[in-house]
């Protein structure tokens, strides 16, 4: 769980249970206060979730392929970190994470 | 565990390719000690050429730098020449008494330039040019002195030569051959270049043999004496006779040697403990001498020291670029021709242009090019993969812009490109930022060119321009990578050709499964393998194999092109491009009722929605499925659509109802995964409306009935289909295509067109499978009806239930 914050100190959210995401998929949520937002899972069910717009041109990123702890942009093939929302070298930039949680297989964000 | 003791001597290219390569693969197995007798850390020793010319500086050529050792905890000696290795206690002992314990040892020591053994070879001013200390040399005496000798003028001679000449010293060039390069250049394109470079004020001596080297009054070198007796002056004298792979301390060891140091294809000596990469190393009989083939070498040598045990060397085919500015030449393979070849050349001696082609049974088996050397690094490629050019010998030597490159015609000499051309037109990448990139990053490849750059990692169609500008701006350490042989991307070194077969021979049916079988490097592999495996699983056990979704590209996954802003575009199928009123009323419906922005005919003979919302897509599938309409696969590695002309329908001259032949087809082959997309085209005669000459199978209705043609493209490089069968009924087209279909679903390679298919194998091969074979045929045909058995139109079956779901948004409750 990519948390660095202290869990009592943020509110969290429900978004969906653990099994509504497909395992290296994603979906979106939609109407937060920073706008869509995408929720990833990993192969060994991690979640994690980024601001759904690429650093590059803004591409979905809750539509690109996920490897690892790794999401490549349907766009242009950007590949941005889960975890820290920043593009994997060579390319610079970086998108906003949010903390996302996973509790007795429901999914929580903060955001 | 504790760590096994990796020690390696000779800290040049090859050997620390080799460290790179390993620590990438297994950055823990060992602790790493590396003895250089050289004072510096890895250099690249090629652009010594570059340093001598003043065009660079040796801080410009360093690969890695001190911090490189340190951040991977390599025990790094510089200055100190290994003397001893002691095989029984496992040792190497270096000339001031510093001692390593080994459980691997890795042998890289490079070669020793052969020294002419004429009297007065070790007088002060007589130099070979091989490292950082030479060349140094080089530069001191041509601030000193006005006359340079160089000795041999092969690759190495020539570009000392000319360093020398532009730091303006007089140099004459000694050769003991008929004409220069004589291991490169036929005597035509050697008389050439040798003009250039006297216009750049080098002087040569051909069949000259040198007998003595005479000091002068100070003990320095002063003149070099010919066996003719004649002198001429010398202040520096350059030995660039030719290389030795240096050998001695494997031989005092008991190493089995021969012209270097005996290597399998694992790269282990005689002693399998003991591995040896490089120039000092001799494979299969060759000890190779340019940096390609021992990167090549260092990344095998790495897979087995970190105990992976799959890669093989088997060796490498070798090409020549000379680094002199200005000059353009190029050469590679068995360039001058003989028994059973035959070559094809043109010279004009007015324009400075000579290419030759040598062909041996319809294959390019070497070339030689000066002046216009843009189409080298294509021959190459085309010599590697040992591809039939029979069909394009009449204008081979016109090169490959001449076969119909769209987009960058005329601008293909890379070397003449001003900074400012922009190279790749998909990302706005201009040459200066490529050589940029090449030079202080260190790239090598095409691969690394555009992870650094993203040049030519989009469409691709200037692949072949960023390939020149790479061999102009690195020389001969650029080799493309063998087509057929090219791993399938970071995440395996297997090539796509051993993964089918891997998926194949083991019956694999998951991606999970397959990963693991054939060890991927990677956890879950990367948008480039995954499709690919998805692709290879499913279309090798239709029915069998799991199609993995979350491993096709967002197209396929949503059934629907994803736009630039992140709407989608949905195309309806309209078989034939034939329509009815009621489908066009659902789809006027449709852009009513979701606000459709813009409602286009598109390409393929039917109408596009542009820029509907993903949450919209299911509820418009829905409406079309009541209408009778599916979907069109605009979007996938599929079928797309059968173009049809009107025909003898209602046409004047059509001969076949080239409508319904195009209906047919395309309801026979609705559901069909492919390597890359598929596209067909009916044509009622030979006046070809329907553009059947540049379709993957193209239809002509002739008045004995159909001729059949394949492997066009109408796409990025335009291809004419080429004449494949000519055929008397309906039922026979449906047979011909889906059989020749089915071959290449079976056997291409993902995202290979059908044009790329039969490129690589030869139209040969596919006719003998399809046309000549009629058994094969009718297997083939079945066996693809069989793999589109039972398939339900991906639109309707996402209009409800769980295949909705990731269409629609979350919405969060606080
Ligand atoms: C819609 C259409 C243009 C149009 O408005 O007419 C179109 C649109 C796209 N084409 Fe095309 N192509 C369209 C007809 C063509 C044709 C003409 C034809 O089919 O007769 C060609 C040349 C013929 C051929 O393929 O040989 C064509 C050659 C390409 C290529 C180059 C393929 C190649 O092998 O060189 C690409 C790039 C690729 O596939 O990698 C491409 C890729 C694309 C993509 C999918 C780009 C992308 O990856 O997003 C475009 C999607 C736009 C969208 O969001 O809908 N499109 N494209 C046409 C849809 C036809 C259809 O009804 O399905
Ligand atoms: C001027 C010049 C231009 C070139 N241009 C090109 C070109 O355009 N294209 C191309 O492909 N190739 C070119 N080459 C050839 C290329 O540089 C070599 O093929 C490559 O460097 C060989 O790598 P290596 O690791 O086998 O040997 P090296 O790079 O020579 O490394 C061997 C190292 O081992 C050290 N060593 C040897 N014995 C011992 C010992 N007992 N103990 C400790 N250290 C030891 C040596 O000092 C040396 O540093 C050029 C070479 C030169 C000199
Ligand atoms: S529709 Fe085709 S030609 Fe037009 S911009 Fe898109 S890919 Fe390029
Ligand atoms: S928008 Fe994501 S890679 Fe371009």
């Amino acid at each position: 769980m990519s948390t660095a914050v202290m869990d009592t100190a943020i509110d969290w959210k429900r978004v969906c249970t653990l099994d509504e995401i497909p395992v290296l998929g994603s979906r979106v949520v939609r109407g937060t206060k920073h706008g869509d937002i995408a929720i990833f899972r990993t192969s060994d069910d991690e979640v994690f979730a980024l601001h759904d717009k690429c650093p590059h041109k803004g591409g979905p990123l809750s539509q690109g392929i996920v490897h690892g702890k790794t999401v490549t942009c349907p766009l242009h093939s950007w590949k941005i970190g889960l975890d820290s929302g920043e593009a994997v070298a060579p390319d610079v930039g970086c998108t906003r994470p949010f903390a996302a949680k996973l509790e007795n297989g429901v999914v929580w964000l903060s955001a | 565990m504790r760590k096994l003791k990796l020690v390696m001597v000779g800290n040049g290219m090859a050997g620390c390719r080799t460290l790179e390569e390993l620590i990438k693969l297994a950055p823990d197995m060992y602790d790493i000690t590396v003895f250089g007798a050289e004072p510096h850390p890895n250099y690249n020793r090629i652009l010594l050429s570059p340093v001598l010319a003043g065009e660079m500086t040796v801080q410009d050529i360093i690969l890695n730098d001190w911090d490189w050792y340190r951040d991977n905890g390599i025990t790094l000696h510089t200055g100190k020449t290994v003397v001893t290795i002691d095989r029984s206690n496992r040792k190497v002992i270096a000339d001031d008494g510093t001692e390593a314990e080994y459980d691997r040892l890795l042998l890289a020591t490079g070669s020793t330039p052969f020294i002419l053994p004429v009297p007065g070879k070790d007088l002060p001013g007589v130099i070979a040019y091989r490292d950082i200390k030479d060349t140094n040399e080089m530069i001191d005496a041509a601030a000193k002195y006005k006359h340079a000798v160089v000795i041999g003028a092969g690759l190495l001679g020539l570009e000392a030569a000319n360093g020398l000449a532009l730091r303006g010293m007089d140099v004459t060039v000694v050769h003991i051959g008929e004409w220069i390069m004589e291991r490169q250049m036929d005597p035509t394109s050697a008389r050439m270049l040798q003009k250039a470079l006297e216009a750049k004020n080098m002087q040569f001596r051909l069949a000259a043999s040198t007998s003595e080297l005479i000091a002068g009054e100070s003990g320095r070198v002063a003149a070099v004496k010919f066996k003719d007796g004649e002198t001429i002056p010398a202040d520096l004298v350059v030995m660039a006779a030719g290389i030795r792979p240096n050998t001695a301390l494997a031989e005092k060891a008991g190493l089995h040697c021969n012209r270097g140091i005996v290597v399998n294809d694992t790269l282990q000596t005689y002693d399998p403990r003991i591995y040896a990469v490089g120039e000092c190393a001799n494979h299969r009989g060759t000890a190779y001498g340019l940096v390609a083939p021992l990167f090549e070498q260092a990344k095998v040598c790495a897979n087995h020291l970190a105990m992976f045990g799959i890669g093989r060397y088997q060796g490498s085919v070798t090409s020549t670029k000379l680094k002199v500015t200005g000059i353009d030449l190029f050469s590679a393979g068995d360039f001058m021709g003989g028994e059973g070849t035959e070559e094809i050349v043109l010279h004009d001696p007015g324009m400075g242009i000579y290419k030759k082609v040598v062909i041996k049974e319809n294959k390019i088996v070497g070339a030689v090019m000066y002046g216009d050397t843009a189409d080298g690094a294509w021959y190459f490629q085309l010599m590697k993969d040992a591809q039939d050019v029979h069909d394009i010998r009449d204008h081979l030597l016109f090169g490959k812009s001449h076969l119909g490159d769209v987009g960058h015609k005329g601008a293909n000499s890379a070397a003449s490109l001003p900074d400012t051309a922009e190279v790749c037109g998909c990302n706005g990448v201009c040459k200066g930022t490529i050589v940029k990139a090449i030079k202080t990053q260190c790239l090598f490849t095409l691969d690394e060119v555009r992870k650094h750059t993203k040049a030519s990692s989009s469409c691709g169609s200037c692949t072949g321009l960023v390939e020149q500008i790479l061999a102009s701006t690195v020389g001969g350490a650029y080799t493309p990578a063998d087509s057929n042989n090219k791993a399938v991307c970071g995440c395996t070194d297997l090539s796509h050709g051993e993964v089918r077969k891997a998926i194949r021979d083991n019956k694999l049916l998951t991606i999970p499964q397959a990963m693991h079988f054939m060890e991927w490097k990677t956890p879950n592999g990367c948008a480039s393998c995954r499709p690919a495996l998805n692709y290879y699983l499913i279309s090798t056990w239709p029915h069998e194999a799991q199609d993995d979704p979350q491993s096709r590209f967002i197209n396929e996954r949503a059934h629907a092109n994803i736009q630039k802003d992140g709407t989608y575009s949905v195309v309806p199928r309209m078989l034939g491009g034939i329509t009815t009123p009621d489908e066009l009323r659902a789809i006027a419906d449709a852009a009513d009722k979701y606000k459709v922005p813009t409602v286009k005919v598109t390409g393929g003979q039917r109408i596009d929605l542009l820029g509907v919302k993903k949450e919209d897509l299911p509820l418009m599938w829905a409406d079309f499925a009541k209408a009778g309409m599916v979907s069109g696969h605009a979007y996938g590695k599929s079928i797309r659509t059968v173009k049809t002309c009107v025909g003898a329908e209602h046409c004047r001259f059509g001969t076949q109802l080239s409508m319904s032949m195009g209906v047919k087809l395309e309801k026979m082959l609705f559901g069909m995964w492919s390597p890359h997309k598929v596209k067909l085209a009916v044509s009622g005669c030979p006046r070809n409306c329907a553009e059947a000459g540049i379709k993957d199978v193209g239809v002509i209705g002739v008045d004995s009935g159909y001729e059949l043609y394949v492997a066009g493209n109408g796409g990025i490089k335009t291809e004419v289909a080429q004449f494949f069968a000519k055929v008397k009924t309906d039922e026979e087209v449906m047979e011909y295509s889906g059989a020749f279909l089915q071959l290449y679903r079976e056997e291409g390679y993902y995202l290979e067109r059908t044009v790329h298919y039969v490129q690589r194998v030869g139209l040969d091969y596919v006719k003998s499978k399809v046309v000549e074979d009629a058994a094969n045929r009718r297997a083939l045909h079945e066996r693809l009806l069989f793999a589109l058995q039972g398939y339900k139109d991906p639109w309707q079956e996402r209009t409800e239930g769980a295949l909705k779901r990731p269409y629609i948004p979350i919405a969060v409750v606080a």
